[in-house]
């Protein structure tokens, strides 16, 4: 092994072991301990040892995008076309949204079935808000409105016990905005409907972690149950129309200036590069383990590239038709942006994510280390239904509306689909955030190229979409039983 | 060799209903020596550690830290002491690598409360240099990716990490292969000149004869014998465990005869 940059001491006191290693801690120079890869060389062979060891990462979703890019685009003429390809963040957001929260869910191994039908309930509250002045009161009869305020007023007493103040601040937010009618404003109705999310998802955790049903069982019911209380708040067969609503409407159907499209790019791809180059140059002045800059600089360009061709792509006008001119990035792309940076974060810089991957990887280990384990159930369901009411409000936006079987049918499946295809384990312990965005483009544009083939027909896409799902699931079950233990 | 136990039990009485495991059971580690606890299946050597540990409530018998008495009523209060327990199945995530184990539930936090990475990795480095462990190749590898001996030290280093004084270790061989095993009771050894007080619980007697300093054997819930590894041999020890007594150590014949 090549070892150029000699592990001298650090001049950082080591107060811990003043006592008891003072006598053995010059033999650091002799302690081949690693600065990581110190190359490209030594990098690339770490990730293949990586792969070949079972960690796949994110590897599978990229092949089977580019896959199916090269396949729907040599076969049809229309999939390459700015109309078509502009189509595929929007239609694939709600799924990506959704997918997002589940990643928290099945860090911990676990399943939550009902965020589809939750999500739609949630957004069912923002489009009742909107349409009646913010008065979901008498809208809601038969005892309904009294009851979403008990759901509430039960979630911030087990937010409040558990002691996760974010989601107390966001119930009590939310509970004002319903009783005191300011839901007319649109953005305190998709606060109003994230917040519902929030109550759904503490009560669901709670039912998992401190009454110890399981998961699968708990949210099967609350799927149904659900269901049933969207067709209660809307009347069977009705929808409540959002399209008039500027700010919901324009989530999904209005695009942002191309001069703003380019400053979302060089804010988010800039920063990532930004943030990225200077941990590893700074861990590496630092003598710590960091990736090579090589890599940094590589992955920056390829995103670099990508982000600038999309938004270059995406700024010319894309409506095929005389009249207004369709241009620029759509404000979903920005939303789940947003999401995913902040997400992101949460996993990886907090003691929070670090709990939720301890918790997930070695239940028992995390509960001897001094994690509440259940606490952190409960809060990994908080968040899922808080970003798939998220995903129910862009739903919303997409289809115009909220119908009465919102966020039903294959909306949660597709969601699921995302994350496992995009590289989330369903064993717990592994994934990531960006894992949904990944698989939620796989899994969106099968129907989307599919559709274009006249004369395959739309059973297809269901086979061809699972088959996705099989082989990621296949890779995910697999590449752990490849790992030593 | 300092006269005060760092840690001593005196008189420990524990009964589970009507069966009593623990018969006044006395036991002392010394700090800098590494005390072997050995006895057959069901002697006692599990009560006894997750008395310490405080796990299971004593029925009688006090416990002595530095020559003065504690109240252990459960795991925080043995951390706080100072005592770690490496129990057999370690409890590491498979999911994270060395440095978030090591410090996983007591992670540094940087002024904005984040994660202090930079700080973890270099305590842990400091920690496992100090324990002269050559085996780990980096700090950054994920639990999964280690062999056997690695995760038991990697266990073993978590526990120093915290300035513990008494470390446990339950089995820490025992599903190791020989050089691992070599390696491992190296780092026991270790951990003893570094000044703490270590107990080693263990079947396998080539290992405790090559490591320990002393060993107190238990017999169906009594302590047999407490004994210098110097002044006994391997047969003996053997003897203590499966007869109580060998020679003219050990219970009394007719002690032995009756636990019996």
């Amino acid at each position: 092994m090549t070892e150029p940059t000699p592990t001298t001491p650090t001049p950082a006191p080591a107060p811990v072991l003043a006592n008891t290693a003072a006598a053995a801690a010059p033999t650091e120079a002799g302690f081949s301990v690693d600065a990581g890869a110190t190359n490209l060389k030594e990098a690339f062979l770490g990730y293949v040892t990586r792969i070949r060891g079972g960690e796949v990462g994110a590897l599978p979703a990229v092949a089977g995008l580019v896959l199916l890019l090269v396949v729907f685009s040599t076969t049809t003429k229309i999939f390459l076309t700015r109309g078509n390809l502009a189509n595929l963040p929007t239609q694939a957001a709600p799924t990506i949204l959704i997918g997002m929260g589940l990643v928290f869910v099945l860090l911990l191994g676990e399943i939550d079935l009902s965020a589809g039908t939750a999500a739609g309930l949630a957004s069912a509250g923002m489009a009742i808000a909107v349409n009646f002045h913010g008065n979901l009161q008498t809208q809601l009869k038969g005892g309904m409105f009294g009851a979403y305020i008990v759901v509430m007023v039960l979630a911030l007493i087990v937010a409040a016990r558990e002691r996760l103040w974010p989601g107390v601040i966001a119930i009590v937010f939310g509970g004002v905005v319903l009783v005191t009618h300011i839901g007319s404003n649109q953005v305190l109705a998709i606060l109003l409907a994230v917040t519902t999310g929030t109550s759904i998802g503490i009560l669901t955790g709670f039912l998992r972690a401190r009454v110890g049903i399981p998961s699968f069982v708990v949210t099967l019911a609350l799927f149904l149950a659900w269901q049933g209380v969207l067709i209660q708040f809307l009347g069977a067969g009705n929808s409540f129309p959002t399209q008039r609503f500027k700010t919901i409407n324009a989530l999904e159907n209005t695009n942002i200036s191309p001069l703003w499209s380019w400053v979302v790019l060089i804010v988010f791809v800039g920063g990532y590069g930004a943030f990225t180059l200077y941990t590893s140059i700074r861990r590496r002045a630092q003598q710590l383990s960091a990736q090579p800059v090589s890599i940094v600089v590589g992955r920056f360009a390829i995103l670099a590239l990508l982000g600038a061709f999309s938004v270059f792509f995406l700024n010319k006008n894309r409506n095929p038709n005389k009249g207004h001119v369709i241009r620029g990035l759509p404000w979903v792309v920005l939303l789940i942006l947003i999401v995913l940076v902040a997400m992101t974060l949460l996993l990886s810089k907090t003691t929070f994510g670090r709990h939720l991957y301890a918790s997930g990887g070695n239940a028992e280990a995390a509960r001897r280390a001094g994690i509440d384990v259940p606490r952190m159930r409960i809060a990994a369901f908080g968040i899922s239904s808080s970003l798939a009411a998220i995903g129910g409000v862009v739903l919303a936006s997409k289809q115009g509306g909220v119908p009465a079987d919102a966020g039903g049918g294959n909306t949660l499946l597709f969601a699921v689909g995302a994350a496992v295809v995009g590289g989330t384990s369903l064993f717990g312990g592994r994934g990531r955030v960006r894992d949904a965005v990944l698989g939620g483009l796989v899994i969106t544009i099968i129907p989307n190229g599919l559709q274009l083939h006249p004369n395959v027909g739309a059973s297809y896409q269901y086979v061809i979409t699972g088959g996705f799902l099989l082989v990621a699931a296949a890779v995910d079950a697999l590449s752990r039983s490849r790992r030593p233990t | 060799m300092s006269s005060t136990p760092i840690l001593e039990m005196r008189g420990i009485n524990k009964s589970f209903g009507a069966v009593q495991v623990l018969h006044s059971v006395d036991f002392r580690v010394y700090a800098g020596e590494v005390m072997a606890l050995v006895g057959d299946n069901g002697a006692g050597k599990s009560t006894l550690v997750k008395c310490v540990a405080g796990i299971y409530p004593m029925d009688s018998g006090e416990i002595l830290f530095e020559g003065a008495p504690v109240h252990i009523h459960g795991p925080r209060d043995a951390s706080a002491l100072g005592i770690e327990i490496v129990y057999q199945d370690l409890a590491l995530c498979d999911n994270l690598d060395i440095v978030q184990n090591m410090f996983l539930g007591r992670e540094n936090l940087t002024s904005v409360r984040t994660l202090d990475e930079g700080t973890m990795e270099r305590r842990a480095r400091q920690t496992l240099a100090g324990l002269s462990v050559r085996t780990v190749k980096s700090v950054r590898q994920v639990v999964s990716e280690l062999s056997g001996g690695q995760r038991q030290t990697t266990a073993i280093a978590k526990a120093v990490l915290w300035n513990n004084r008494v470390v446990l270790l339950d089995e820490p061989t025992a599903a190791l292969g020989v050089a691992q095993t070599d390696q491992v009771l190296d780092l026991v050894r270790r951990l003893a000149t570094n000044g703490l007080g270590v107990v080693l619980i263990s079947h396998n007697m080539n290992d405790v004869m090559k490591v320990a300093d002393r060993i107190t054997a238990l017999y169906l819930g009594k302590v047999a014998a407490e004994v210098k590894t110097s002044e006994i041999t391997h047969a003996q020890v053997v003897e203590l465990i499966t007869a109580g007594r060998t020679g003219n150590i050990g219970l009394k014949p007719a002690e032995a005869a009756q636990s019996a």
